[in-house]
């Protein structure tokens, strides 16, 4: 697909030709990946091929040597800083969760509400009717109602998870990229934050790093499985299981 | 409405400023309206001892603003506190006019005595008052803006950002001993006699001088209380917990950081610039890197990120510096290290944050031990 091809609809994320390499390894080598407006894809691959190093790229953490990273077709994401990325509508999810421990719950959230940015507006900020509104929505989606008022460092790690996940959304982003969500949590909150992002999914694209097979199994998206920094196979997750070279990057020769 | 704001449910902020101003009013009309010989009388040397804390303190403020509420651990605070130090002995400089040693009406003394024949650029001006006063918040902002852009811009954090304040107020340490400089080199700036027409040495000066030292206490603290409260308080914060989080959401760490960084060294001026007539000398001793870490002590031990902590922690510091160096003048040192040392490991919430607990503490606990002996007889009207 060209960028800029008017006949199909234009990809959320393009990523073409991409490679990074840190003092000669070659994290990523020569990678592309296209998302569709609307898609939700799975991305597994062993430890060391690359899949943080790719979010680093999206988010502008960490700039391509060479290669393409376009966001809803034109816009070139290697040319901005992570703040820019962010406020253009794409956010991300550390593995660890990070949220603001010595703030509530309830601020951590009005922070992360798409709109004021720049220090003198934010100095002067009221919380408005809409804003409060907004909170009380995300709260409930992520269940932590009862738990408006506590601060975001005495939750438990599967509620700081979600209220991260809720963080994200406050920003109202229309591409998340969540890396590992459920690394550490129960069998029953995998499967609730499973249905979550399935939520998610319905009004924005969503990329997923993960390991965990049964999640992405609950999932049920196109997987692209990531070795040595390039596409290995891409494919529903049963087709790519049964691909003979990712049973050998799986599970070794 | 204010008020209500401001403070919220905050008793400590209001009990801050009212022991702030009963302690003005009382050492003011103490030293001013009681005989000399009186019992009640607070003698002046006391009242510029005080006046000195109280400019401890807005340092002290201006660090837990930085350290406290970004993260940002400055181990520089005290080349901002003296180059507004600088620029006030700079006008008071040229308020002696022709009555220095050499009779001279523009030239200070030193200028005369290194045979220089005008004034030098830089020294224009401070003959004004208001242009002093904008210089002493402008140079320390100033060369906080630019060191602090080129800091935050390559992202240099923690211990590495501490040690480059330190190497920067060793460096203007070097520059200010020059006798080229001309800031009158070891010796620095002294022999003041008026500000605004008034004499240094009268008790009316020095009592208004320490009110105006608690006066921009209060109004530092008021501006501190407000910008941690406000949203943009709750970006900084943050920053502390997560900078890479709160830079993943879409806000630009870097312009957040060097506003607070750039206020707090104004306010670090500010207290530099009333504490030099105070004191009645200001040299580039006041650079030196071991000011500005005894500064950051303070603010540990009165308990960092709690702006009253700040002030208090430089308060009853100093007073035990003043207390100890006239007792054992060469353990002071050894009782510092060892002040910091216990602090970070018994209180890290230092002085305002472990007192109440510990108060809480005892309250259960007598509240306990009424509970058990109130538990024997309360059975006894049901056996009736």
């Amino acid at each position: 697909m060209q960028i800029g091809d008017t006949s199909a609809p234009k990809p959320i994320l393009y990523v073409d030709g991409v490679t990074v390499t840190f003092d000669g390894f070659r994290a990523l080598n020569d990678l592309s990946l296209v998302i569709a407006p609307g898609e939700m894809r799975a991305i597994i691959g062993p430890n060391g091929a690359g899949k943080t190093t790719m979010m680093d790229v999206i988010t502008g953490k960490t700039r391509p040597d060479v290669g393409t990273v376009a966001f809803n077709g034109d816009v070139d994401l290697t040319k901005l800083d992570e703040a820019a990325i962010a406020q253009l509508g794409i956010g991300r999810k550390f593995q660890k969760p990070t949220v603001f421990e010595s703030h509530t719950v309830r601020d951590n959230l009005q922070l992360a509400l798409a709109g004021l940015r720049k220090p003198f507006t934010v100095l002067f900020a009221k919380e408005t009717a809409k804003e409060r509104q907004r909170i009380d929505e995300l709260l409930e989606l992520t269940k932590l109602t009862e738990s408006h008022g506590r601060l975001a460092g005495d939750l438990s790690h599967g509620q700081k998870q979600w209220l991260e996940i809720g963080m994200l959304l406050a920003q109202e982003p229309a591409l998340l990229l969540v890396d590992e969500p459920v690394a550490g949590m129960t069998d029953a909150e995998t499967a609730e934050t499973a249905e979550l992002l399935v939520e998610i999914n319905k009004t924005r694209s969503v990329v997923v790093v993960e390991h965990d097979m049964t999640f992405v199994k609950a999932l049920g998206v196109k997987v692209t499985v990531l070795h040595e920094g390039s596409v290995l196979a891409e494919g529903p997750l049963d087709q790519v299981q049964a691909n003979e070279r990712v049973i050998e990057v799986y599970l070794g020769r | 409405m204010i008020m209500k704001r401001l403070f919220g449910s905050d008793a400590m902020a209001l009990w801050f400023l009212a022991c702030l101003l009963v302690v003005t009013v009382l050492v003011g009309v103490l030293n001013l309206a009681t005989p000399a010989d009186s019992a009640l009388h607070v003698p002046t040397y006391l009242v510029a001892l005080l006046g000195k804390y109280l400019c401890y303190a807005i340092l002290a403020l201006s660090i837990d603003l930085v350290w406290g509420y970004v993260g940002i651990l400055s181990l520089g605070h005290g080349a901002f506190f003296a180059l507004g130090g600088y620029a006030m002995g700079m006008y008071l400089m040229r308020q002696i006019g022709p009555r220095g040693v050499y009779g001279d009406p523009v030239l200070p003394d030193f200028m005369v005595f290194l045979n220089w024949k005008e004034l030098p650029w830089y020294w224009l001006g401070f003959d004004n008052f208001l242009f002093a006063m904008v210089m002493v918040a402008l140079v320390p902002g100033i060369l906080a803006f630019v060191f602090g852009y080129l800091a935050f811009r390559s992202r240099v954090t923690g211990v590495y950002l501490s040690i480059i304040t330190q190497a920067m107020t060793y460096a203007l340490l070097l520059a200010f001993f020059r006798n080229d400089m001309g800031f009158g080199g070891n010796n620095g700036l002294t022999d003041f006699k008026d500000l605004l027409g008034f004499n240094l040495q009268t008790d009316g000066m020095r009592v208004a001088l320490f009110a105006a030292s608690a006066l921009a206490l209060a109004l530092c603290y008021l501006l501190c209380l407000w910008i941690t409260r406000s949203r943009f308080g709750k970006v900084l914060i943050a920053v502390r917990d997560a900078e890479s989080r709160t830079r993943f959401m879409g806000y630009r760490v870097e312009g957040y950081k060097l506003a607070a960084f750039t206020l707090s060294a104004v306010m670090a001026g500010v207290a530099g610039a009333l504490y030099v007539p105070q004191v009645g000398i200001i040299n580039p001793g006041e650079f030196a890197p071991q000011n500005s870490i005894e500064a950051v002590v303070w603010v540990a031990v009165g308990g960092r990120g709690t702006l009253v902590g700040a002030a208090v922690g430089a308060i009853v510091v100093n007073f035990g510096k003043t207390v100890f160096t006239g007792v054992l003048p060469e353990l002071w040192l050894f009782a510092l290290g060892g002040l910091f040392v216990f602090v970070t490991l018994l209180m890290p919430k230092g002085i305002v944050g472990t007192v109440p607990q510990l108060l809480d503490m005892m309250r259960s606990r007598k509240a306990q031990n009424a509970g058990e002996t109130a538990k024997p007889e309360a059975p006894r009207p049901a056996a009736e």
